[in-house]
């Protein structure tokens, strides 16, 4: 693939919002998206992300704003855009009473593959999908990991220029969901992902860029580099065997709150600028505080959250 | 894409216990009620040809059968219908066709074109009935033609207003009892209401209630009486119920 289908604009929406009577679910939000880059949507449950993922799909109509797929206007051709849309929803749209190979072979044709590919098509997806084994099983009988890759197999067998999943890992166990999330990273090779979630880790994992919703309104939006730092070793773990008073933890520069967990164990958050680790370890050896561990803990997204309210002005 | 979707709809029904009980029920009751009447009408057989102008086997044996037939796609086809719509929604499988680039109108004729396909499998089934007896028998092929038309164009309208009531509601039960429910009020303002209002002289609100109600113009024709005005009806109604049906999938887009 060469560097200019690499920077074509796939996904392009302007001031995008939903309303349900006088309830504004999501505030007007524009998104953009490159070839080749994955989009995820992260929020709490409630934030809005199926919301903008069923306007993004034509599944819903916006109160506002408007949505372009590859040039064309959503809302004014749907039929041509949808052709180049490939869509997992929050539930698999899956009919049980087929068999995988019949169920693959009839979204195919629904969107539009000729009857005469449709079967190579189906191989394809079902190949990049792990499903080659399952191909003549009931859709019913398949357990929800396999299921979910069939959902995701409809939405890409028509080898769409924009895949958009809504909360693809959730209920998967942890071999399934690495699974899952190297098959996306795949897909991303060639077409554009966007995909929700409310795991700040799965974001890390896939995502290029990151857009934080909260309450129906985008609170961050950048590149994955733009989160790390955003999240980056702001909480440090300690164990210590003869622990100090916390006023003396809480003396070492740089440590902003200091939590006593149980066990000897501590959580210290540290200031925004400095790193501290040095100091603490210097302290405990010089005042024989017995240090055992020290590590830091990954931001979650309640933290994360925490930061981002409070620093953006109120709306 | 109207014909995949219909495709699809019928692999559905019968890859569903369903379609196959609703028809093997349907044919044990039919089939019993033509043997019955077939009996009856050898019993009298012999007063028959004492007639000036006896009524045939087609008229005696088969036009019953076509309106037990007609009474019973009362009952199947709003449970059928159920499923094409509702049950796809609480399944939330009719994303898939949503997401598509297919249009709604697209949708709703597939299924519609799906659910009548099915139901005539029943239709075709109660006309072969007669036929089996064509070797021994004289049959009156124009009279049955006609029976078939009634029952398909009955069908027909039976399927598009089952299909609206599906689009109502997101729970299956409610939608088959909605259906159903519709079926009978239509039925009643065309046995009543078209009545008194044209003893009355109310011809026009008269005709609007025939046009609402399947039966009165399955009737005419069920007696081998070719009633464009019966016909045009039965295709009304039709039609109003599948564009009502289009409208209210729209509004689901629209509304969330």
């Amino acid at each position: 693939m060469n560097t200019a289908t690499l920077s074509e604009t796939t996904l392009c929406a302007r001031q995008l919002s939903r309303q349900y009577g006088k309830h504004l679910a999501v505030k007007p939000l524009d998104l953009v998206l490159q070839r080749g880059e994955v989009l995820g949507l992260l929020g709490p449950n409630g934030a809005g992300k199926t919301t903008t993922l069923q306007m993004l799909t034509g599944n819903l109509a916006p109160s506002g704003g408007s949505v372009s797929i590859c040039g064309v206007d959503l809302l004014e051709q749907p039929q041509t855009a949808k052709q180049r849309l490939g869509y997992l929803p929050e539930a698999p749209p899956l009919y049980r009473e087929f068999t995988v190979a019949d169920y693959l072979s009839f979204a195919g044709r629904l969107h539009r593959i000729p009857s005469g590919r449709v079967w190579e098509a189906v191989d394809c997806a079902a190949q990049r999908c792990g499903l080659t084994g399952v191909l003549n099983k009931m859709i019913g009988t398949l357990s929800k990991g396999y299921q979910q890759r069939v959902g995701i197999a409809q939405a890409i067998v028509h080898e769409p220029d924009i895949i958009v999943l809504d909360e693809p890992t959730v209920g998967l166990d942890p071999n399934q969901l690495r699974e899952i999330r190297a098959m996306i990273r795949e897909l991303a090779q060639q077409s554009s992902v966007v995909l929700s979630t409310h795991i700040l880790q799965e974001v890390e994992a896939l995502c290029d860029r990151v857009l934080i919703l909260h309450h129906g309104s985008v609170i961050f939006s950048d590149s994955i580099a733009g989160l790390r730092a955003l999240t980056r070793e702001r909480t440090l773990l300690l164990r210590l065997g003869t622990p100090p008073p916390p006023a003396a933890l809480l003396a070492i520069p740089g440590i902003a709150a200091v939590e006593s967990l149980t066990d000897g164990r501590w959580r210290l958050r540290c200031a925004a600028d400095g790193d501290p680790t040095a100091q603490i370890v210097a302290r405990a050896a010089a005042e024989g505080w017995d240090l055992q561990e020290l590590g830091t803990a990954g931001a979650n997204l309640e933290d994360v959250f925490a930061q981002l309210t409070q620093e953006s002005p109120a709306t | 894409m109207i014909a995949l979707i219909a495709r699809k709809e019928l692999r559905a029904l019968f890859g569903s216990p369903l379609a196959w009980f609703v028809l093997a029920a349907v044919q044990c009751i039919l089939g019993y009620g033509f043997l019955k009447r077939l009996d009856d009408f050898l019993q009298i057989q012999s007063q028959l040809t004492q007639l000036n102008n006896p009524p045939g086997l087609t008229e005696l044996v088969a036009a019953p059968t076509f309106a037990t037939a007609a009474a019973l796609m009362l009952f199947a086809t709003p449970v059928l219908a159920m499923r094409f719509i509702a049950e796809e929604r609480r399944q939330h499988s009719l994303t898939l066709l949503l997401s598509a680039p297919v249009s709604l109108t697209e949708v709703v004729l597939g299924k519609f074109l799906g659910l009548t396909g099915f139901l005539s499998i029943i239709a075709l089934l109660v006309a072969v009935m007669p036929l089996t007896l064509s070797g021994i028998a004289v049959i009156d092929f124009g009279l049955l033609a006609m029976l078939l038309v009634a029952l398909l164009l009955l069908t027909a309208s039976f399927a598009a207003v089952g299909l609206y009531a599906s689009s109502l509601t997101a729970q299956p039960v409610a939608a088959a009892l909605a259906g159903f429910g519709l079926l009978i009020a239509m039925i009643f303002m065309g046995e009543t209401a078209a009545e008194s209002l044209r003893s009355r002289g109310w011809m026009a609100a008269s005709a609007l209630a025939q046009t609402l109600s399947p039966m009165k113009n399955f009737e005419p024709l069920a007696r081998g009486i070719a009633d464009s005005y019966a016909i045009s009806c039965s295709l009304l109604l039709t039609i109003v119920f599948l564009v009502l049906t289009i409208r209210r999938m729209d509004a689901m887009r629209l509304r969330g």
